[in-house]
């Protein structure tokens, strides 16, 4: 009952539905002081002074800060893909002499309430000389700081005779794309509370989310204080895509400030600071060249692009540059590869990852060069694709490529049959002749279509506490953590089918640095995978014991005994799953009877698929209007098919988000212009159609144990690629779709030129 | 020196309700911080993501854009007061049924739009259903399972009705 493969309703829902979340703003303790940070108005120059005076005598105000008084803590180190040469581009807590960014942190003020730290924030005044600041990653190198240039490091990886590839070419194709500054935008922004619990000598800070554990070390090792001496708490998470949860300043600054002032210490960001402070994403620009024989195939590809990195390098160090770089083959053979990827420093708001980060830009520049190549070479835009596909018996294929630090190796795929699949399902041929129809009868409508291949469940380890009480209840301890994606539930669907229990008698704990001693949080779409796998292991170690335990109790043959319903069967005879585990504990000593399991891998599993759009373009406004979206993609194995298809819907809109509408603009002195959500356009439910998702089950993954692959970020990847095909099959040729978003305003100048 | 402040009374679910506060107080942050009624969630504060809106005599409004101290004499409906004790609304049970909602963090805005939408006298179609509920922010459910739960409850409640054919 509610096991594997059914769509049963969350366990997380009742309280959300109720207006009973938990979310950081909801976390109140007595006594508790409200910061509000003092950003710089500036995108580049040197501190000369900060008066505070002012603000110090604001009523309500407790302390002021500036840079000086946190001198001494180090700047935010790197959580993963640390490359030589990044260090001396990391973040200080509140700047450090020099501001690199409207919106960086450089002062704070604590108070009562927070309208007075925001009264009082208001009278700090920063006197900044201004720089030049440097506003594209394109653009010629500038200082950073003294010996320091804007390029922060170069990531290259490549496979094959790139050389021999272009002898051989009968056609060589040279094209550029650019993918627009947006990021994951949750609608729950940051929030942190730093508390000092007096009575356990230990700081905790709460509003903790995606990756608590790493948080945990990282703000220890800032703070000098020994790790058991901090703990994380994750309450409910209103959204993370990659953005939530890492380490930022004000995380450290709460937790600093509740160490010092011995007092609880709450910072809820505002919506334009969200957008002015909190990760960034994409802004790439590549320049691509391919080496493609006769028939359209392509013998080699070759990519020089430029990350647009922001002020500083944040918690991600390389990461979205190397997922770029080792994901952008995408499902093509493509024999030789090269790429280097620049990661560049700009004065913009510092970059990180978000949902699909660096297979969304890769996958809309490979997928616009196998149009480019169709177009150009006469061939139909799938065809082009079935030229270029894996074939499924080369799988599992090994890339030559590694990403995140783990060998890309596809797993299990069958590229050819998926798409078969889905043309099938929409009747492609029908489709387009309808559209064809349309568009003769005087409309600009089109298709489009592009393939991805994402990576999911990175290792390298996750571990689960299982434990069964008497009354049968399950519960469940990990060290993964949830920004709204169901975990609770998919947790307790893995333990309900191998405990042969209902789903909603178990209990996910989750994102409690005190429950379990590491963990890996929600990331990278690797808790299903990830946790999942640890979850079913530890659940079968302890089936093992409680069918021997059963068996004795029965006087019955072990291997007959049936898990169902929350009891063990031999037959008609019975005994209920606690009672068993109650018998086993008692063995042990113990309340509970417990279990600890721990899944580790050292390689990812690759989901993929296809998106399709179909795309109206307004004759007069070039306005374009998306009527159907559809998201073919395998996940190896749906735990929860409708939680999956949530997932795509959610990926899907944020695509046409970014493919359409989200763009942070910036003035040329750096000032932004995308500070609101009337200026930073988020689709509404007018410009997101309902959208399809055929969920496939046809390359089950044979590197874990419930061959699953995550489903996460499949709904975003091609997004980009498929709109911008889509607007071009409407327009018939007559532009050239090489940079998101498309807006109305950009496509009416590429269609009068 | 202290902010002055102004004592509001109003109803909220029905209850009656009496706090002190500072002129500038919105009434999302009353409701929030004085009434301890945190389901009404703050979103942008500025009246654009509508995971504030509430039902303030009979009418959907933008609790960040407007001052506690206009909900003076008010009848004020949160979504603390959608269920009737353990039993959720059908539109809330529908939320549940249809996956409706991930992080849930604009889900209470959205349940109070549609709550005052489906109370109106006129029937419910696809075109106002989109209409109606563009006017909130959802980043996690690309708004495909929010309409197939209001279409549920609509139906259910018997308000819904199939558009006319184009």
């Amino acid at each position: 009952m509610g096991g594997i493969g059914r769509s049963v309703t969350r366990l997380e829902d009742p309280p959300l539905l109720r207006g009973q979340g938990r979310f950081a703003a909801d976390i109140r303790f007595p006594g508790e002081l409200h910061m509000r940070v003092v950003r710089s108005p500036i995108a580049h120059g040197r501190i000369e002074q900060i008066d505070i005076a002012d603000a110090l005598d604001c009523p309500g105000v407790v302390a002021v800060w500036t840079g000086a008084d946190v001198a001494e803590i180090p700047p935010i180190d790197f959580r993963q893909m640390r490359i030589p040469g990044l260090g001396d581009y990391r973040q200080p807590i509140l700047a450090q002499g020099m501001v690199r960014y409207v919106g960086e942190p450089v002062a704070l003020v604590i108070a009562e309430t927070p309208y007075q730290a925001e009264d009082a924030a208001e009278l700090v005044f920063a006197d900044i000389e201004e720089l030049e600041p440097v506003m594209t990653a394109v653009q010629p190198l500038g200082e950073f700081a003294p010996g320091l240039t804007t390029e922060a490091g170069v990531v290259r990886k490549s496979y094959g005779d790139l050389a021999a590839a272009f002898e051989a070419a009968a056609h060589v194709f040279e094209l550029e794309f650019a993918i627009g500054r947006h990021t994951g935008v949750p609608m729950e922004t940051r929030g942190a509370i730093g508390f000092w619990n007096a009575e356990q000598e230990r700081l905790e800070m709460h509003g903790a989310s995606k990756v608590p554990h790493a948080n945990r070390l990282a703000i220890a090792k800032m703070l000098d204080l020994p790790p058991e001496q901090l703990h994380l708490f994750e309450g409910h998470v209103g959204g993370g895509f990659g953005i939530r949860g890492e380490v930022y300043p004000e995380d450290v600054l709460v937790c600093l400030a509740a160490l010092r002032l011995r007092r609880p210490v709450k910072w809820i960001e505002d919506r334009k600071e969200h957008l002015l402070a909190a990760n960034h994403s994409r802004d790439q620009h590549h320049r691509i060249r391919a080496a493609v024989d006769a028939q359209g195939v392509v013998l080699g590809l070759e990519d020089e692009f430029f990350v647009d990195q922001g002020g500083y390098v944040r918690t991600h160090a390389s990461t979205v540059t190397d997922l770029t770089a080792g994901m952008l083959p995408g499902p093509y053979h493509i024999p030789a590869f090269a790429a280097a990827g620049h990661i560049r420093l700009t004065n913009k708001t510092p970059a990180g990852t978000y949902r699909a980060p660096g297979r969304y830009e890769g996958t809309f520049v490979r997928e616009r060069l196998m149009d480019a190549i169709a177009d150009r070479l006469g061939i139909d835009r799938v065809e082009i694709r079935r030229r270029n596909l894996i074939p499924a018996e080369a799988i599992p294929f090994k890339r030559g490529l590694d990403a995140l630090g783990t060998e890309v190796v596809y797993d299990a795929a069958d590229f050819a049959g998926l798409l078969a699949k889905l043309e099938a399902s929409v009747d492609l041929p029908a489709l387009r002749e309808s559209l064809a129809a349309r568009r003769a009868a005087g409309e600009q409508v089109g298709l489009g279509l592009a393939y991805f291949v994402e990576k999911s469940g990175l290792g390298p380890f996750d571990d689960v506490i299982l434990s069964i009480a008497a009354t049968g209840r399950v519960e469940i301890v990990t060290g993964a953590a949830s920004v709204g994606q169901g975990v609770e539930t998919v947790m307790a669907q893995v333990a309900a089918s191998v405990l042969g229990v209902a789903h909603t008698d178990c209990t996910v704990v989750h994102g409690q640095t005190d429950r379990i001693a590491r963990g890996m949080g929600a990331f990278a779409s690797r808790v299903t995978v990830m946790t999942g796998a640890a979850v079913s292991m530890a659940a079968e170690t302890l089936k093992d014991r409680l069918r021997a335990r059963a068996a004795l109790l029965l006087q019955a043959d072990a291997t007959g005994l049936v898990f169902e319903g929350g009891l063990i069967r031999a037959g008609e005879a019975s005994v209920p799953l606690g009672e068993a585990a109650a018998a086993c504990a008692a063995e042990d000593g113990t309340p509970l009877l417990t279990a600890e399991a721990s899944f580790t891998t050292d390689h990812m599993t690759y989901p993929y698929g296809v998106h399709l759009a179909v795309l109206r373009v307004d004759a007069e406004t070039f306005g374009m209007v998306v009527e159907r979206f559809v998201v073919a993609f395998d996940v190896g194995r749906s735990v929860n098919p409708m939680l999956v298809e949530g997932q795509i819907h959610g990926g899907a809109a944020q695509g046409i988000g970014g493919a359409l509408f989200e763009e942070f603009i910036y003035s040329a002195d750096g000032q932004p212009l995308s500070a609101s959500f009337a200026d930073y356009l988020l689709p509404t439910l007018n410009e997101v159609p309902m959208v399809e998702a055929l969920v496939l089950e046809d390359a089950p993954s044979p590197i874990n144990p419930l061959g699953v692959k995550g489903a996460g970020e499949g709904g975003i990847t091609a997004a980009g690629a498929a709109i911008a095909a889509a607007v071009e099959d409407a327009l018939q040729g007559r532009v050239s779709i090489t940079r998101l978003p498309i807006t109305p305003g950009r496509l009416r100048i590429l269609h009068l030129n | 020196m202290s902010e002055p402040k102004t004592t509001v009374r109003c109803t909220v679910n029905g209850q009656a309700v009496q706090a002190d506060v500072v002129p500038r107080m919105s009434l999302a942050d009353m409701l929030r911080e004085e009434a301890g009624l945190t389901g009404t969630h703050l979103g942008c504060e500025h009246g654009v993501c509508g995971a504030c809106t509430i039902i303030v005599n009979g009418a959907p409004v933008r609790s960040c854009l407007m001052f506690a101290v206009q909900a003076e004499g008010a009848e004020v409906r949160t979504v603390e007061g959608l269920a009737d004790g353990e039993t959720l609304s059908p539109l809330q049970r529908a939320f549940w049924e249809k996956h409706g909602l991930q992080c849930g963090f604009c889900t209470p805005g959205f349940l109070m739009l549609a709550t005052w939408m489906l109370e109106q006298p006129e029937p419910v179609t696809e075109e106002r259903l989109r209409h109606v509920l563009s006017s909130n922010l959802c980043r996690c459910t690309g708004y495909t399972n929010i309409v197939r739960a209001v279409t549920a409850a609509a139906k259910e409640m018997g308000k819904w009705a199939e558009s006319a054919a184009a």
